[in-house]
């Protein structure tokens, strides 16, 4: 029974961060029709940039100043690649993502080389355990849940309750209406990258000491995250954590039956299901998002 | 018996009926117009019947089998063509592989024979060509064979597209907006050209706005109005109907649009 | 549309180059530069089969890369798997009366190992990958652009797992100490002694393969797959069974990565999980846009050239980001493709800098 405690609080901590990658997703895909398949790199950047910084700023000024270079970054990528390239395919927009993704990934391995890193835990340290619900957690699980509770209600309230919150609705559903009103799409495209980018990596920052930062984690993460953004179904934001919840459980419990070397096998097979059996995801419905050619 | 039957077809788009419960026959040898304000529904209609969309609710019949729920090309096997609202040409293909697509159906050589360039497949090819060169040369494209499709005009991408369609040697061909941004002249050739295919004994079902051109050549007009038919019969007939005139015609000069 | 008569010039040049290049290294005595020619035209032919999928019939794969690895490792194991214990099996003696088994000693302690014949295997290896793509091609290819490519993407993740995870395959080592794969007199093999007939082989398996391709794509079953990456909507209206060309194209593609990828490993005596990585099949993406999505030739040529050099060692560490960069600059910059893109560059210059006839109403 405790067995299976701690394989809960691990499937949810890490489904937290797929979550938060699942929305990232789900911000720009909604702004701009793009899929950025360089959304993990977003979560890798905010770990090793904070990791950088850790060295000589105490941990949390390192997140937050992590957190805002990312996100300038991410504003930085669609100034240069996906504003004046708005005009191409699907098939160019994919490669473009796929590209970046590679290139960032080298770069970050020639700015920090290959080895595994960790920011220090925000308290405590790798011995510390905080007993919860009868099972032995480390502190560090109670500040990734607690990050990704916060972010979904404050991103809740920014959608419901700011003007730019709504504006950035406006533009998902109707690019050119919301021209017609005045908002400024390419500014609101802008921001969704500086936003996902920015959540990014504030979920690689929280989940650092835990899973470590690795400058090759950005690929499966981005998978793992497309897989609970479908599951919830694309353009669904809040239905997206709910499929970073059920990827994590699941990558965390298939532990007990498949040997521990296959467990990334367990998300990606989920994602395959969903995409072949119910691309609108879980709570999506039919007639939306359209998934399948003709 | 009636070539195409269709009954009560229904199509929704969640919350929108699009058509609601229309029936309608066409005869072989007929020109018949579906005319209508926009949003009327025709276009679905027409999606309904090559098969690209399976309707809600209703039956589509073709030579008394049913085609509804059938994908595009296996209705295209049973003798339905179309061309499209806006021109759907291949726009990477020359002019005469396009029509040449359009022979497909009539081809039988596989990714094998096609690899090996079998002597089936190289007879086949040549025959192929053959057609598809007459076909242009009927449409009076001959000489933009080698063209790429992209670069030509509104008016030839459209002969094109009928060429394309007319390959398949099709039972009944679906016009969608055949004489859509042509000027005067190109639509007079346009019916000439219409009235010629319907004479090798092709059945013509066209959506249409250009009210001179249907009233000259259509033998019957169905009309839809909210994805309701409100009237169906010889052009006299419908010009007349009050039903049609209060929703649709208006004025007694035609509303010849582009 | 005879364009046999184009294709003879073209093949004569390629052979001669082919030629030409091999003497040449050869008097020079850098004959090991010949190995990785070797390979690097057996990875063109992965891209040679991706621009087929994706340059003419427009369906983006990620997966070529656990394709290839399906097909090399499959190889592998079955020339490598000593199956002497299963002698007395009825199965087992079947195979042996059919001639397929064969034997060699094992160098370290002189037992007999029995494996299965590499022509045998090489057989096997295409049909269980055309097997496993139809499998995942059904359900994939009826998803949209990213949406095909993010189910591509995660089938080759599976398989990287399943492959590193494995310890009967080696696990992250991979398989080793595969024999070379002999037909009539001709032996796929690392020895250095057949290096220039490997050469030769290599360049005669792509050709062939070149040759195949452009039949297909110049006829009936070409214009349909061009037809279905320009409109799928209305190459179906015309009478092509979309769905099924879509799935036979992404099996023969599966194929051909598999068929490289059985023979650069008897070539190169052995394979390794990183063949299915992402960065693979990224890198084959890359080389099949930096060819011209859809050129054949050009995929061939730029492909054994940027994949030799990669091979050499000039993009040094920067290896992965140099195809990354690729893909984003050819996107970005010419996503005609390359060649195309020279073409309108240079008929733009032209048109800047000679106005002058023109203007002028002078005969040109």
């Amino acid at each position: 029974m405790v067995q299976a405690l701690q394989y809960f609080f691990s499937g949810v901590t890490v489904g937290s961060v797929y979550a938060i990658v699942a929305i990232g997703f789900n911000i720009i895909y909604s702004a701009t029709g793009v899929l950025n398949f360089a959304q993990g790199e977003f979560v890798m950047l905010g770990g090793m940039v904070a990791i950088t910084l850790a060295s000589f700023l105490p941990v949390p000024v390192a997140v937050a100043v992590a957190v805002a270079i990312v996100t300038l970054f991410g504003c930085g990528l669609e100034l240069v690649f996906f504003r004046r390239l708005r005009s191409h395919s699907v098939l160019h927009m994919i490669i473009i993502t796929i590209g970046l993704s590679i290139v960032i990934q080298e770069l970050a391995l020639h700015v920090w080389d290959e080895k595994v890193r960790s920011l220090p835990y925000f308290t405590g340290n790798e011995a510390s355990s905080v007993k919860l619900v009868g099972a032995a957690l480390s502190p560090q699980v109670i500040w990734v849940l607690g990050t990704a509770g916060v972010v979904v209600m404050l991103l809740q309230l920014f959608y419901k309750r700011t003007l730019y919150g709504r504006a950035m609705r406006a533009c998902s559903s109707n690019p050119e209406a919301a021209m017609l009103v005045g908002i400024n799409t390419g500014n609101m495209r802008t921001a969704a990258f500086g936003l996902s980018a920015g959540l990014g990596a504030l979920a690689g920052c929280v989940i650092s000491p835990i899973s470590m930062t690795h400058y090759e984690m950005g690929p499966g993460l981005a998978i793992k995250g497309f897989a609970a953004a479908i599951l919830g179904g694309l353009g669904n934001p809040m239905a997206a954590v709910a499929g970073g919840l059920i990827v994590g459980l699941i990558e965390a419990f298939s532990v007990s039956v498949i040997p521990s070397a296959f467990k990334d096998v367990a998300a990606f097979a989920i994602l395959l299901a969903m995409l072949f059996l119910r691309p609108h995801g879980l709570f999506g419905c039919p007639s939306g998002v359209s998934v399948r050619e003709v | 018996m009636a070539l195409l039957e269709a009954e009560n077809v229904r199509q929704c788009f969640g919350g929108l009926v699009a058509l609601n419960g229309v029936s309608f026959t066409v005869s072989p040898g007929q020109i018949k117009a579906i005319i209508g304000p926009n949003g009327a529904g025709k276009t679905t209609l027409f999606n309904i019947v090559c098969g690209l969309i399976k309707p809600t609710d209703g039956v589509v019949r073709m030579n008394g089998e049913v085609i509804t729920g059938l994908k595009p090309f296996q209705i295209a096997a049973l003798g339905v063509s179309r061309t499209f609202q806006n021109v759907s040409l291949f726009p990477h293909m020359t002019v005469l592989e396009n029509v040449l697509v359009g022979r497909h159906l009539h081809g039988r050589a596989g990714l094998i024979s096609c690899a090996l360039r079998l002597p089936t497949q190289r007879r086949e090819e040549k025959a192929m060509i053959e057609q598809a060169s007459r076909l242009l040369e009927e449409v009076g494209l001959a000489e933009k064979a080698q063209h790429s499709a992209g670069g030509l005009s509104l008016g030839q991408r459209r002969l094109v597209e009928l060429a394309r369609a007319l390959a398949t040697e099709p039972r009944l061909l679906l016009l969608d907006e055949p004489a859509s941004g042509l000027n005067t002249k190109e639509t007079d050739d346009l019916a000439r050209t219409l009235r010629h295919v319907r004479d090798r004994g092709i059945t013509l079902l066209m959506v249409e706005h250009d009210m001179s051109l249907v009233m000259d050549i259509a033998d019957e007009i169905l009309v839809l109005d909210f994805g309701v038919k409100i009237a169906e019969g010889p052009p006299a007939q419908v010009r007349s109907d009050p039903k049609v005139i209060a929703v649709y015609l208006g004025e007694k000069e035609n509303v010849a649009s582009g | 549309m005879n364009t046999t008569t184009r294709i003879w010039p073209r093949l004569a040049a390629f052979a001669a180059a082919a030629i030409v290049i091999q003497l040449s290294l050869s008097a020079a005595g850098k004959v090991y530069y010949l190995t990785q020619l070797t390979m690097a035209v057996y990875y063109a032919i992965v891209v040679m089969g991706l621009s087929l999928l994706m340059g003419y019939a427009g369906q983006v794969s990620l997966g070529q890369g656990a394709f290839f690895a399906i097909g090399g490792y499959t190889s592998a194991f079955l020339t490598t798997h000593n199956m002497a214990g299963y002698r007395g099996a009825v199965w087992f003696d079947l195979l042996d009366k059919c001639g397929v088994i064969v034997s060699r000693k094992n160098l370290y302690d002189d037992t007999l190992v029995l494996t299965v014949a590499p022509w045998l295997a090489f057989i096997m290896a295409i049909l269980l990958t055309v097997v496993i793509a139809a499998v995942i091609g059904y359900p994939s290819l009826r998803l949209r652009g990213h949406y095909l490519a993010m189910a591509t993407l995660g089938f080759g993740l599976i398989i990287h797992c399943i492959l590193i995870g494995s310890p009967a395959l080696g696990a992250a080592d991979g398989i080793t100490g595969v024999p070379g794969l002999s037909v009539g007199g001709l032996a796929v093999s690392g020895k250095s002694a057949v290096r220039v007939q490997n050469y030769y082989i290599a360049w005669a398996v792509a050709i062939a393969v070149l040759v195949l391709l452009r039949n297909l794509v110049e006829s009936r079953m070409g214009r349909a797959l061009r037809a279905i990456h320009d409109s799928e909507a209305a190459a179906s209206a015309m009478g092509v069974n979309t769905p099924k060309l879509k799935l036979e194209v992404f099996m023969v593609s599966a194929a051909l990565a598999a068929m490289a990828g059985s023979l650069l490993t008897h070539y190169n005596e052995g394979i390794g999980p990183s063949e299915s990585s992402a960065f693979k099949s990224v890198r084959y993406l890359a080389l099949v846009a930096a060819g011209g999505m859809a050129n054949l030739e050009g995929a061939l040529v730029v492909s054994t050239l940027l994949v030799f050099l990669s091979l050499r060692g000039w993009f040094g560490t920067y290896d992965n980001a140099v195809f990354g960069i690729i893909l984003i600059a050819i996107v970005a910059l010419a996503p005609q493709g390359p060649f195309r893109q020279l073409g309108l560059w240079m008929n733009r210059y032209r048109s800047l800098y000679k106005p002058g006839k023109e203007a002028r109403g002078g005969a040109s």
